[in-house]
């Protein structure tokens, strides 16, 4: 490295920097060794791990239901999403499918979780650039979907209300006037939030022609979401592979052109735009229903007929006690989240616990092509480029 | 996207590679020889009907207690055909070790880290393999069967958590 270093820079004094991992702009306990020669960064070395819990370990010694609490706890900022791309999965292996309404609620709080997400990315990384007063805002909204979950839900983080063949509940009565009201009230928001960054010169010094890589590079890299469409790469499950309801709504998929700081931040200020018009249409069509499919050994029959019915409180019981029996057989499902492809791995041996649970998580895939985006440039570069690809360790480390 | 004409095209590529193939849920999986998947690996991603430019995920399952192998595992997709196929590779337990396809994908570099940190199954002539989510002086590899679920770990590295010093 040394050897290296002589010829490329100016000095011979090259300095070791540990960043995080307790470090505010690291968003979370990522740590960061960047070797420096004066400013300008000549080796980085992500180091994760440290909130390593052993979840696909844990999996495989719980029942199919019992591993939902455990992917709320993988991106944390955006837990249906997470629930939902694990009960496709399962519903993938068992043959079976959510009722209509189940999707179009799924596709709604997902969408709100987008949402939800991308506004904690942006009021962290605008904070990391300096622009405080966007993180009051961004909070502000945040704050408003968070209601809304816990009205949904009964949680704020930790929701777990997807249930493989549905949802756990019905949507509560006032869910879709305080929904509606959101969404009609965002889009303004969203300006107001652009009208602080979008044009700002001090923003755009920061943020455009920083951490760019191109669009062969990001493949190449396996970059998903938003970071992989800042680089001009029109790849979007949602329209690629449509899952739940999304190929009945109508929108459109944001690209950079650039792969650099800027671009990516357009492409999620864009998305949020098409998030909330997804929730506009969701409300618009959202059909009567079931909202949790009736199969036996499956899905917990309807509480009534548990307490009237002898047959369903056995199934009940059976449910509760053995959980449910996938077929043998293996199954890659994977749905667009809020950072990129999450994707699940389920092998099952016929068992009531998955035999290996894999999570393909979309956080640890991009955070690997960071040294690449900021190996030769300055390390303020790298607070911005670490923002920019929106990370949360909770599922890179798993 | 039709799965079955990618599954005969890499079939009358490599008949001797191949040592078996079967669709569940519409997904197709083939098992491959160990020897071979860095020369398939190639031919998938440059060959232009199947272009499976995208490597989305590699990780490994423990089928000791059965075959007596680790299996590798690659889920491949291409971007432009919009088509997906599951490689897998049986390593044997008493020797896991395989080529890297870190020269094909970048981002198999990461994930096969993570397979080593697992599973112990050694990739060659991977460019850094070190561990990547388990702390240096871990031992053992905790995805792997016979690792119990509440850890076994030597009283050193306890010490070491002790006194703050990891």
């Amino acid at each position: 490295m040394t050897e290296t270093a002589t010829t490329t820079t100016t000095t011979t004094h090259l300095m070791t920097i540990n960043m995080g991992p307790q470090h505010p702009s690291t968003h979370g306990v990522l740590r960061l060794l960047l070797e420096l020669d004066g400013e300008m960064i000549v080796k980085a070395v992500p180091h994760v791990g440290f909130l390593h819990r052993g979840v696909e370990k844990l999996a495989e010694y719980r029942t199919y239901h019992q591993c939902i609490p455990l992917t709320d706890r993988l991106d944390y900022v955006a837990p249906f999403s997470n629930n939902l791309a694990y009960a496709l999965a399962v519903e993938k292996l068992l043959g079976v499918q959510a009722p209509e309404r189940a999707h179009h609620i799924r596709v709604l709080l997902c969408e709100l979780t987008r949402i939800a997400s991308h506004l904690l990315w942006l009021a962290t990384h605008a904070l990391d650039i300096g622009a405080m007063s966007v993180f009051f805002y961004c909070f502000r909204e945040r704050e408003e979907i968070y209601d809304i979950f816990e009205m949904v839900s009964g949680a704020r983080m930790h929701l777990s209300y997807i249930r493989v063949g549905g949802i756990s509940r019905d949507l509560p009565g006032g869910f879709l006037e305080k929904t509606h009201a959101f969404v009609t009230g965002f889009p303004a928001r969203l300006d107001e939030y652009e009208t602080l960054l979008t044009d700002n010169p001090i923003w755009k010094k920061r943020t455009v022609g920083v951490g760019v890589i191109s669009a062969e590079d990001a493949i190449d890299y396996g970059l998903s979401g938003p970071s992989l469409r800042g680089s001009g790469v029109n790849w979007d499950i949602r329209k690629s592979e449509p899952y739940s309801s999304y190929d009945k709504y109508n929108f459109s998929v944001p690209l950079g052109k650039n792969g650099d700081v800027y671009d990516r931040y357009r492409v999620r200020m864009e998305e949020m735009r098409q998030s909330n018009s997804i929730v506009h249409q969701a409300l618009n069509i959202l059909p009567r229903g079931d909202f949790l499919a009736r199969i036996p050994n499956v899905t917990l029959p309807p509480k009534e007929d548990v307490e009237t019915n002898m047959e369903s409180m056995i199934g009940h019981f059976k449910l509760i006690m053995h959980g449910i029996h996938p077929p043998e057989g293996e199954v890659y499902s994977s749905i667009e989240a809020p950072k990129g492809e999450l994707g699940f791995y389920i092998v099952s041996d016929g068992s009531s616990n998955p035999y290996r649970l894999k999570i393909r998580p979309p956080s640890f895939v991009n955070l690997e092509a960071l040294p690449k985006m900021v190996e030769g440039r300055l390390l303020p570069d790298v607070v911005a480029t670490i923002g920019s690809l929106d990370i949360v360790l909770g599922e890179i480390d798993r | 996207m039709d799965i079955e004409p990618v599954s005969t095209a890499i079939k009358t590529r490599f008949p001797e590679a191949i040592t078996g193939s079967h669709i569940f849920r519409n997904e197709l999986t083939l098992i491959v020889k160990k020897d071979s998947i860095v020369d398939i690996a190639r031919f998938l991603k440059e060959d232009e009907a199947l272009d499976f430019d995208f490597l989305s995920d590699l990780c490994g399952v423990d089928r000791v207690a059965t075959d007596n192998v680790f299996e590798v595992v690659y889920h491949l997709y291409s971007l432009k055909k919009n088509h997906r196929i599951r490689l897998k590779v049986h390593v044997p337990s008493d020797d896991p070790c395989l080529s890297t396809v870190t020269g094909i994908w970048k981002t198999a570099d990461w994930h096969e880290r993570e397979t080593y940190d697992m599973f112990g199954i050694a990739f060659e002539g991977h460019p850094d393999l070190r561990k990547i989510l388990t702390p240096e002086d871990f031992e053992g590899y905790p995805l792997r069967k016979d690792y119990p679920l509440d850890g076994r770990q030597p009283t050193t590295l306890r010490d070491t958590y002790r006194k703050g010093e990891a």
